[in-house]
């Protein structure tokens, strides 16, 4: 791994320093400008993001654009104080502003050192490449038009589809006073396809997409544009068929893999270091508590190969890890960047995330999912006299505080003395996290990961991620429909 | 505000890359080209139990090329307006175009459509603040919501001010350039009682400083809401009146508006495709645009084609008068741009307005909701499901908090099912519209 980290560690010099006449050596210097008086921690991140995405809408690719961003982000930690400044200019001029700006939060101390660089050498979760090489504009544009001409062929209702391609080439560099010296080159792919189906005056949509941490080339040889294509025909007419969903409090069952985002929500947000810190987080001071049945573990995992959540290392520098947070029920753990963990008496947990380097670093969500159970999924099906099934969500929010949550299904069915009857349309699921997750009753033996769609919203940050779960029953929840 | 933003100059400075960006685009090749450039500058203070919690200064700049060869397209960005990003990215932008596909619809928007009256609409106010003046407002803000009784802690007070400069020019000539600013505060506070915390905000923002409420008034109102909320429980499931507060409101008349934008209307992905002239409001309502009132949230004399903006109504007496359209939009549905590339600016209601106890008093029995949560509402179908907060209604008066429910129904019901609308009129955002009550809708609850 050492000579891996090396090679990574000069790529990203190459390709953030270099251009702005600095090197990793200049780096000490540019933070013993953030590391004013009083300031008990400082760090750099360095950041150049290419993106490019390409359209398609009537049959034709008419659109696409490319994207280049970057610049530093300097942070200054004094106790729970942090100062922030950030410039799109990587240059010792720029760190030196920069640097001053953020430690201007406090005025008045002791200026500690900086503890000299030593790399960081994390495992690789993915490969360190450029993704949106390795397939020419002609082979893009191909996909696209295949992913068009399927969803025509699949059904004549389909009135309109629409495509993208998008690719994110993402370098990032971190340098911070505690000796922390870190670098990662992170790929980022996806394809998605829509599609608008009219049928006897009706309209409804279909969609489906997916991606990861890995070369463009692979969407293509896992033949994604015909499969998704499918799947979002499939899915648009499931809707033309779809009756008013009920209202009132009922079982639900969730599919396995992207209803996962009820973890997310439910759960997810409320473990959180920076909320249980300040107390505001429905799960604040419940580390050993019963907070779901007994069968339900819950992990958050930046180690997953190539998954959309998955981080080397985080945007502190820290290596991505599999930290378990409810086991058999039992709350076992927050995430936490840095600055949480310190004023907790914790350890980081790789979980400090930011949008770029203009946003600060939070903790944040990698890939959270439910472990495996032990039932049949056909049988938490047969348990529910009448119910909803869940099997895709459109998203969800949660409120952490009084920890109740919301999210609006996309693919559901009603269940009747057992078995799935007639698809439902309009569903919102509501209910509390910590009691939903007492309520879950039956756990499946299909644990499922997302395809790769998730984009996590915290404070006006959006950070791609991955959810995952089983067949779940839940004993009741509350089904916001329009029919009593 | 401590780090110098000098307007003319930058504005200087981006006029000058965007003439640059059209020239080359020009040279490499492109028959037509737009340009988009920007920067802002601000600092953000929050400050949570008494304590500043963090200071942040924040520039941003950016600059995006649009280039056209044939009816062809390409478009390119970069964070960075230096000449070398420039270059790279109009190069890139070309580059691309080789490889789209023709699109009859693709180009500028008609030369003759440019904006020629650019007034300025006095929208940029800097507020020459320092880091010091900002905390103590925050922390004000913050004490004044601390002090009242019952509540238990802060998740913080936050001030931001910022201000910028965006640039639009395109290869008929046109350019057009708008110096902004932006200034809020706002505060969010914990209230518990022995069914569990609760927590609720208030904020004040203007694009004058002096027009943002008192600190401590934003405080204080932060935990009335708060406080008001403990001790909710859920309501019945039934049918009944909703009555939606004016934040709520607005998020209504965004639906509407998202619907009648030409892109949702050429891709078929809206409930009111082919609905121009329908009645979808009852007669005494109408809705429309004033994008060149002064000193308001969204003011502009040209839109993002550089298209002279106007007055457009949207609902007149009720019927679909308008859709909103860019020149690209407009021309794939075979229509006239409606000077709304980049949307609406400044909707005003037109109706006779009821004070909220009337309207109350008119509901009898519902909810009124002050909260919703999550992404229920489904453009293509209208069908409107989400989560809800607020408080139960009978007698036409407030009787307590209610929380943990569904409103569903769909948006073209519900606007049909508007029976009035609230004096309360919000003015903080772009949409300025009071209360809105609905005859009926879905409430899912206990």
């Amino acid at each position: 791994m050492t000579s891996q980290t090396h090679d990574m560690l000069d790529d990203a010099s190459d390709l953030l320093l270099t251009p702005g006449d600095l090197d990793l050596a200049a780096l000490d210097a540019g933070l013993g400008h953030a590391m004013g008086r009083g300031i008990d921690y400082a760090d750099l991140y360095f950041q150049r993001t290419w993106h490019e995405g390409w359209v398609l809408e009537d049959g034709e690719v008419k659109e696409a654009s490319y994207n280049i961003d970057g610049g530093v982000g300097v942070r200054a930690l004094a106790g729970e104080k942090t100062g922030f400044a950030y410039s799109n200019q990587i240059t010792a001029d720029a760190l030196a502003e920069t640097g001053r700006t953020a430690a201007g939060i406090v005025r008045s101390g002791e200026r500690q050192r900086v503890a000299p660089g030593v790399a960081i050498a994390p495992a690789a979760r993915y490969a360190g490449i450029d993704p949106l090489s390795g397939l020419s504009a002609e082979d893009k544009i191909a996909m696209l038009k295949l992913a068009d001409r399927v969803a025509r062929a699949a059904d004549p209702s389909v009135a309109q589809v629409s495509a993208s391609l998008t690719g994110v080439h993402e370098v990032v560099l971190v340098r911070a006073s505690d000796g922390t010296l870190a670098a990662d080159i992170r790929p980022l792919v996806r394809f998605n396809v829509s599609v608008i189906a009219v049928k006897n005056g009706r309209r409804e949509r279909g969609s489906a997409g997916g991606g990861g941490r890995f070369a463009m080339a692979r969407l293509r040889d896992d033949n994604v544009a015909e499969r998704y294509a499918r799947e979002a025909v499939r899915q648009a007419l499931v809707n033309l068929e779809a009756v008013d969903a009920p209202a009132g409090q009922m079982p639900v069952v969730l599919g396995p893999g992207w209803p996962g985002i009820l973890l997310h929500e439910a759960v997810g947000h409320g473990l959180e270091g920076d909320f249980n810190r300040k107390g505001s987080s429905a799960f604040a001071g419940r580390i050993g508590e019963r907070v779901a049945s007994k069968g339900v573990t819950v992990v958050d995992d930046a180690t997953l190969a190539d998954r959309r959540g998955s981080m080397s290392v985080d945007d502190e520098g820290t290596p991505g890890q599999c930290t378990p947070l409810i086991e058999d029920g039992i709350l076992t753990g927050y995430m936490q960047d840095k600055l949480n963990a310190r004023l907790m008496g914790m350890a980081p947990t790789g979980n400090a995330r930011r949008e770029s380097f203009a946003h600060l670093p939070m903790p944040r969500m990698t890939n959270t999912y439910m472990r495996a159970g032990s039932d049949d999924p056909a049988d938490i099906l047969k348990s529910v006299r009448r119910g909803i099934y869940a099997v895709s969500f459109g998203g969800g929010q949660v409120d952490i505080t009084s920890g109740k949550f919301v999210f609006s299904a996309s693919e559901a069915y009603l269940i009747e003395d057992g078995k799935i009857t007639a698809p439902v349309k309009g569903a919102t699921l509501i209910g509390n996290g910590p009691e939903a997750m007492g309520r879950v009753s039956m756990i499946g033996h299909d644990m499922e990961l997302d395809t790769g769609i998730g984009v996590c919203g915290k404070e006006g940050q959006g950070v791609p991620v991955g959810v995952g779960q089983p067949t779940l029953k839940l004993d009741e929840l509350t089904v916001g429909g329009t029919q009593s | 505000m401590t780090q110098a933003f000098d307007a003319a100059a930058q504005q200087d400075l981006l006029e000058s890359r965007t003439r640059v960006a059209l020239d080359l685009a020009r040279q490499l090749g492109a028959e037509a080209c737009e340009v988009g450039a920007s920067v802002d500058q601000g600092v953000g203070v929050s400050v949570r139990e008494g304590e500043v919690e963090t200071v942040e200064l924040s520039r941003d700049q950016g600059i995006a090329v649009t280039v056209y060869v044939g009816q062809r397209k390409g478009s390119a960005s970069s964070s960075d307006a230096g000449e070398a990003s420039v270059r790279a990215a109009v190069e890139k932008a070309l580059a691309i175009a080789r490889h789209t596909g023709e699109d009859p619809a693709s180009g500028l928007a008609e030369a003759a459509l440019m904006a020629t009256d650019l007034p300025d609409l006095e929208v940029h106010h800097p507020w020459p603040l320092s880091i010091d003046e900002a905390t103590e407002l925050a922390l004000r803000c913050e004490a004044a919501g601390r002090g009242v009784t019952g509540i238990k802690s802060s998740d913080g007070a936050s001030l931001s001010s910022g201000e910028g400069v965006r640039v639009y020019a395109n290869s008929h000539g046109f350019l057009g350039s708008q110096r902004g600013s932006r200034h809020s505060l706002s505060c969010m506070l914990i209230a518990e009682d022995e069914n569990g915390m609760q927590r609720d905000y208030d904020y004040t923002s203007a694009r004058d400083p002096r027009d943002l409420l008192a600190a401590e008034a934003v405080g204080e109102s932060a935990a009335r809401r708060t406080l008001s909320r403990l001790g909710a429980q859920r309501p019945a499931t039934g049918r009944m009146p909703v009555l939606f507060d004016p934040t709520l409101a607005s998020g209504l008349v965004g639906h509407l508006m998202s619907a009648i934008a030409g892109g949702a209307l050429f891709r078929e992905a809206s409930f009111l495709c082919d609905r121009l002239g329908d009645p979808l409001f009852p007669e005494w309502f109408s809705l429309g645009e004033r994008p060149m009132e002064v000193g308001a949230m969204a003011s502009s004399p040209f839109d993002n084609d550089g298209v002279q903006t106007r007055d457009n109504v949207f609902i007149q007496d009720g019927r679909l008068a308008s859709y909103m359209l860019s020149a690209y939009s407009a021309r794939r549905l075979g229509l006239a741009t409606t000077g709304n590339a980049g949307g609406a600016r400044n909707l005003r209601i037109t109706a006779p307005l009821e004070r909220r106890e009337a309207l109350l008093e008119r509901m009898g029995r519902g909810v009124l909701v002050t909260e919703l949560m999550g992404q229920g509402v489904n453009g293509v179908t209208g069908d409107y499901s989400r989560g809800a907060a607020g408080f139960w209604v009978e007698d036409g008066k407030i009787q307590h908090p209610v929380e943990e429910f569904t409103i569903a129904g769909n948006l073209e019901t519900m606007f049909q099912g508007l029976v009035g609308v609230g004096s309360d009129t919000d003015t903080r955002g772009s949409i300025h519209t009071g209360s809105w009550l609905i005859d009926e809708m879905m409430v899912a609850g206990g």
